[in-house]
């Protein structure tokens, strides 16, 4: 496991995490004492591609070109700063310890290594609650609004059921704010010619000249162009894949094809099966619809969540005949406060999230369509007055009216846990490196922090971590060994990788069929959130490999993609990144497949506690929680690509912890 | 519910476009507006045409992707909303809808619905940032900020970018943005050093980039998602008065 | 050797602001304020009409004997070139806005822009050809029959009481001071407001009293103004002596040669 810093991956060869020596709270010290450096004047004859505008990526093309790296940047929205990581809502933390109440780098780090279940690499979690202290401080700097005192200092709230007060926030868009500040950032260095960015320009391939990543082909989504870049390292920080669910809270354009290209181009797929289920979001009205909000977790600090105990009462509810308010007291299940005492409503998401379905599966739901369950807030209403609660959650109520047509002041929320944020990713070792040398991935597109369940408020601060202070620093130990601009668009491999673009395409545009992309996509969505959804089984799991070809091929036969593809032409998108998930679903599944455990995100119905278990004995925790068997599975799986149709290989990196016990996870 | 739709048509930057017709069926009133095009999109699809194209990406209210004049009014008449965020049940069985992109010669039209808004990247680019390097910031907590200015900036901060300041204005200008912008990083202590040269900068790529002049009406902010006020124009006029007199009689 | 090279940044800083749209602004929003300045002491001097003859003749000839007679000429020339400036200004700020928007809405609508602030350009060249009316019939006095009136009192001075009286016998020259003094208070409802926007004195807290003292100085001028014409058609003001009837919305006796 603990190797020198500036060891290479080989593409093929076993998964070597590159962390370096030394005790944990030093590694990262160590690490950048003993690191490459490149030349200040050297710098700018190397270049780097950065797909993605968000916080990964719109962080590291900002500081890479600050260091003098010529920098491309690409996104497929028209401006960088609609990147999704806008839409986060509750804040990010920094353990900062500002309220003085007992946090520290340690207390973040243990947090976010037992917040995901044991399954992310202890390394790169400490060095992420080091840099946390930073990317506040550069914040700031950057002029982000967050919340503060009166006196001036910065404010702070609890979060996601932490302990301690260590989430800064900007009011309900902490995204939002951070997001511009870093795409500001970008521009800053855009003026000043250091970054060349590309907006409306989508990466479909990646090109792998003598086994380094070494450039990128993309398509001029305006012009419909297909061109070639190369660079003397590639950097993916494209974010997760929760779109092949079809509804989720990503925003539309959300996709899985960078990775998934790099993936059939030799990089590893880690932990993919490893998907966040937010429980607070806007239950599904109808067929139409085309995504899912959700509604700030900070709601569950003062909503209470439950379903009427009995059937009868949810089924008259669903039909109309009951309302919330006629369901008495003693009739209504407040299932979160009844499990889990001591956190309540506030148990982590995966409890919540799985809670929530066993109500509605239990044919206890509220909503329309029988998934839906009640946040209410009634007696935060007598408790604090209205004034009070519209204070705290006027802007989410609002949103709620909007898009429910309901009052939440009158009649509680329905929510339903929905897909939210993805865990798994390509895998990449300590210097956020992929397998494939000279490929890197930053943010939520690469698997490293959260193990199987991320905390509330860290996805933000992972990914400017990674862009802000992780890759300047990682970066030259890879390009340290390459002399820069040796690779051109002139390689041979360049022709080819465009040339296999150009035939996907014109392949998609001959089939001319019948069926919408989307009638594809939302068959796919609805098989792998049915099978490799919130519970997942082996039988169920078998089942969706086995339709998923099915799809493939009926896409390949039937989709209609209307118009030309000189020019723009959405439907095309969509198409392309669609046929990919369709390949990326299917690593998915193999992956939840043979995780024969539970943990985090991932919930296999066949490993649970149960009565006859010690721990439910015992009363450490309840049947129905989730069983993980670390003797077995507590490793890295890493899937290799090795054909169409071939089921993927898997390869292991083992998960070593040093500093801390691995404990079950208990919020009972 | 039923509609008819009027879509502005147009198959490229330098095509001729034109108002088409278009009826949408069977419209659940819960769908929102981008998901009632979807439908009728998935109509056209079927019958062998090409779908309405228009940008659209978060579809919750942030990412400032979505830009339809919806009945001549950016976002919809309903007030602090982005088009994402309309709702169907808002809308008469019947009714007629006329849909166009946001209208403004700094806002090329790419195809139907969609523009080019890339000249608010460039003013941002001009100066609508704090130069802090990665890793030179001070201690956070080094710099105290009053809430009452906190509060003040974040209003200006909450823009989206959306460009609907743009497309409501008569003459397109672009004041309610770079009033925005300004405002949020010149309220902030750690605006201070650079505002006069981000106003200077952030106004004249304005002008270049043929915006038009604000002339009061505030339209504006009648039609901005995020409700943000026109103060932040009164104060970008000040400010840029004070730097230009700066400018004028420095050295 | 240094003050050279400063000059010129000088220059080049001028000519940035007159070429910049808040630039241009500003300078529509000084001259505004003069203008508005010179209209509400205009008004002032009008009213004395309703002092009588005297009072209003002594009012004109003191204004142009002020300085030895050069103070109505620096007077002129200020006001001519605010005003002058007010228009070249505006002038290439619609140009400039109308190439801005060189396409319209198919359903073309506003939100809550007021009917004072769409219609401004054309308020404002109505006042144009407003005042050069006015001042072809009152200052320059093309009219041989107003030219000519003298103070029954004091024959040596201009009767501007007499004349304004007489002016307003037209009921058409009445009907063109109503409508015009209309459309410049309506340029005004909006303008004057929009005068602290453009100087950024508009905030939260002043908003509301800032819309509201644009709204009094319209109406207080719009009444002053027209009190006169109107009670003059109307016969509620008569030239003492003879038939006809009494003052002027607008005749400037500021501006009226003596």
């Amino acid at each position: 496991m603990a190797s020198t810093a500036s060891s290479t991956p080989s593409p093929n060869g076993t998964l070597n995490s590159a962390i370096p020596d030394g005790p944990l709270p030093e590694k990262w010290t160590r690490y950048k004492a003993k690191a490459k450096l490149i030349n200040p004047a050297n710098k700018r004859k190397y270049s780097v591609i950065v797909v993605g505008s968000g916080l990964a990526g719109g962080a590291a093309a900002a500081t890479l070109s600050e260091l003098g790296y010529q920098v491309k940047c690409f996104c497929y929205q028209d401006s960088p700063r609609r990147a999704h990581s806008i839409a986060a809502q509750g804040g990010i933390n920094g353990a900062k310890n500002y309220q003085n109440d007992g946090d520290s780098v340690w207390r973040l780090f243990y947090d976010t290594i037992k917040g995901g279940d044991f399954r992310a690499r202890e390394a790169n979690v400490h060095r992420l609650a080091e840099i946390s202290l930073q990317i506040i401080d550069q914040c700031v700097a950057q002029g982000v609004p967050f919340a503060r005192e009166y006196g001036g200092a910065l404010a702070n709230r609890s979060f996601g059921g932490a302990q301690v007060s260590r989430t800064f926030y900007a009011r309900g868009q902490t995204g939002q704010q951070l997001l511009i500040g870093c795409y500001q950032a970008l521009e800053k260095e855009i003026a000043k010619g250091g970054v060349k960015m590309y907006t409306r320009t989508e990466m479909l391939d990646l090109v792998v000249v003598d086994g380094h990543a070494k450039g990128i082909v993309v398509r001029d989504l305006t012009t419909g162009e297909i061109t070639s870049h190369a660079a003397d390292a590639v950097i993916l920080a494209t974010g997760g894949y929760g779109n092949v669910f079809f509804l989720s809270t990503n925003a539309m354009g959300c996709n899985v094809t960078a990775a998934l290209r790099a993936n059939k181009r030799g990089a590893y797929m880690a932990n993919p099966c490893f998907t966040q289920i937010h429980p607070t979001c806007i239950p599904v009205s109808g067929d139409y619809q085309s995504k899912l909000t959700l509604m700030s977790e900070s709601l569950r600090n003062d909503g209470r969540v439950w379903v009427p105990k009995s059937r009868e009462h949810a089924a008259k509810i669903r039909s109309g005949e009951l309302m919330a308010k006629d369901i008495a007291e003693e009739d209504r299940d407040y299932f979160l406060e009844r499990k889990y005492p001591s956190f309540g409503n506030l148990a982590p998401r995966d409890i919540s999230s799985r809670s929530a379905k066993e109500a509605c599966d239990d044919g206890r739901g509220v909503a329309k369509t029988g998934l839906g369950v009640f946040l209410d807030f009634s007696d935060a209403i007598k408790r604090l007055g209205r004034d009070k609660v519209e204070e705290r959650y006027g802007n989410l109520f609002q949103m709620y009216e909007k898009i429910a047509g309901e009052d939440p002041y009158e009649t509680p929320m329905k929510i339903y846990p929905a897909v939210h944020y993805t865990m798994g990713g390509l895998w990449v070792d300590y210097n956020l490196m992929s397998n494939v040398p000279g490929l890197h991935v930053l943010g939520e597109a690469n698997f490293s922090d959260h193990g199987a369940n991320r905390l509330g408020a860290s996805a933000l601060m992972q990914g400017l971590a990674d862009g802000y202070f992780v890759i300047p620093a990682t970066l030259p130990n890879y390009l340290a060994s390459q002399k820069p601009g040796t690779v051109t668009t002139d390689a041979p491999e360049f022709k080819q990788v465009e040339a296999e673009v150009k035939d996907r395409i014109a392949q998609l545009m001959n089939v001319k069929g019948t069926k919408s992309v989307d009638s594809f996509h939302r068959e796919l969505g609805m098989l792998v959130w049915d099978k490799c959804g919130m519970a997942r089984t082996a039988e169920g799991l078998k089942e969706a490999l086995a339709k998923i070809p099915k799809i493939r091929e009926e896409f390949w036969k039937d989709v209609r993609i209307p118009g030309s593809p000189d020019g723009t032409n959405m439907e095309l998108e969509k198409a392309w990144r669609v046929a990919d998930f369709i390949d990326f679903a299917e690593i998915m599944c193999h992956d939840a497949l043979a995780r024969e455990e539970s943990c985090g995100g991932h919930f296999r119905e066949e490993y649970q506690f149960t009565e006859k278990d010690e721990a439910v004995k015992s009363g450490y925790t309840n049947p129905g929680e989730a069983m993980r068997r670390d003797e077995e599975f507590a490793y890295v799986a890493a899937w290799e690509y090795t054909g169409p149709g071939v089921p993927p290989v898997l390869h292991k990196e083992p998960l070593v912890y040093e500093a801390v016990e691995l404990s079950v996870r208990s919020y009972k | 519910m039923n509609l008819t739709l009027k879509v502005w048509r147009q198959s490229g930057p330098t095509a001729h476009g034109r108002i088409e017709t278009y009826e949408a069926k069977d419209i659940p009133a819960e769908a929102s507006f981008l998901e009632m095009l979807d439908i009728v999109n998935t109509g056209i699809i079927e019958e062998g045409g090409e779908p309405i194209h228009f940008d659209h990406d978060c579809r919750e209210g942030i990412c400032g992707a979505c830009s339809l004049a919806i009945n001549g009014v950016p976002h919809s008449k309903e007030a602090g909303i982005t088009t994402c965020q309309v709702h169907m049940r808002k809308f008469r069985d019947g009714e007629t809808i006329w849909i166009e992109p946001f209208r403004a010669r700094a806002f090329p039209v790419i195809k139907d619905l969609m523009v080019d808004r890339g000249a608010f990247d460039r003013i941002i680019a001009a100066g609508g940032y704090i130069d802090v390097r990665t890793g030179s910031a001070p201690e956070a907590n080094s710099i105290p900020i009053g809430k009452e200015d906190a509060d003040e900036a974040f209003d200006a901060a909450t823009c989206i970018g959306c460009g609907a300041c743009v497309a409501a204005c008569k003459n397109a200008s672009a004041m309610l943005f770079v009033g925005a912008k300004a405002a949020h990083l010149n309220i902030l202590p750690q605006g201070h050093p650079e505002k006069d040269k981000r106003v200077l900068a952030m106004v004249r790529q304005m002008d270049a980039e043929g915006f038009g002049n604000c002339t009061n009406q505030y339209e504006c902010e009648a039609v901005c998602p995020k409700e943000i006020s026109a103060d932040v124009i009164s104060k970008l006029n000040r400010d840029y008065a004070a730097a230009i007199v700066r400018e004028a009689v420095a050295e | 050797m240094l003050k050279k090279p400063q000059m010129n940044a000088l220059g080049t800083s001028l000519l940035r602001f007159w070429n910049s749209s808040i630039g241009k602004k500003l300078i529509v929003a000084i001259t505004g304020i003069m203008l508005v300045g010179f209209l509400l002491g205009h008004m002032a001097g009008n009213l004395l009409i309703f002092q009588g003859r005297e009072d209003l003749n002594d009012y004109a000839e003191f204004l142009h004997h002020m300085l030895h007679g050069w103070g109505i000429w620096i007077a002129r020339l200020g006001i001519l070139g605010a005003f002058v400036l007010h228009i070249i200004a505006t002038v290439s700020l619609v140009q400039q806005n109308r190439a801005a928007r060189d396409s319209r809405y198919a359903c073309d609508t506003t939100v809550q822009a007021p009917v004072s602030s769409r219609i401004m350009i054309w308020t404002g060249l109505t006042v144009i050809a407003f005042v050069v009316f006015h001042i072809f019939h009152f200052t320059v006095r093309l009219d041989p029959d107003l030219a000519g009136m003298k103070d029954p009192g004091n024959p040596d001075r201009h009767d501007v009481y007499g004349m304004v009286i007489a002016g307003f016998q037209n009921p058409l020259v009445v009907i063109f001071y109503i409508l015009a003094i209309s459309f410049l208070c309506s340029h005004l409802s909006h303008g004057i407001a929009s005068i602290f926007q453009t100087l950024g004195l508009r905030t939260e807290k002043t908003r509301v009293a800032i819309r509201n003292l644009a709204l009094a100085i319209s109406v207080i001028l719009w009444i002053g103004f027209l009190s006169i014409p109107i009670l003059v058609a109307t016969g509620g003001l008569k030239d003492a002596p003879a038939t006809s009837s009494a003052s002027s919305a607008t005749p400037d006796p500021s501006l009226s040669q003596n």
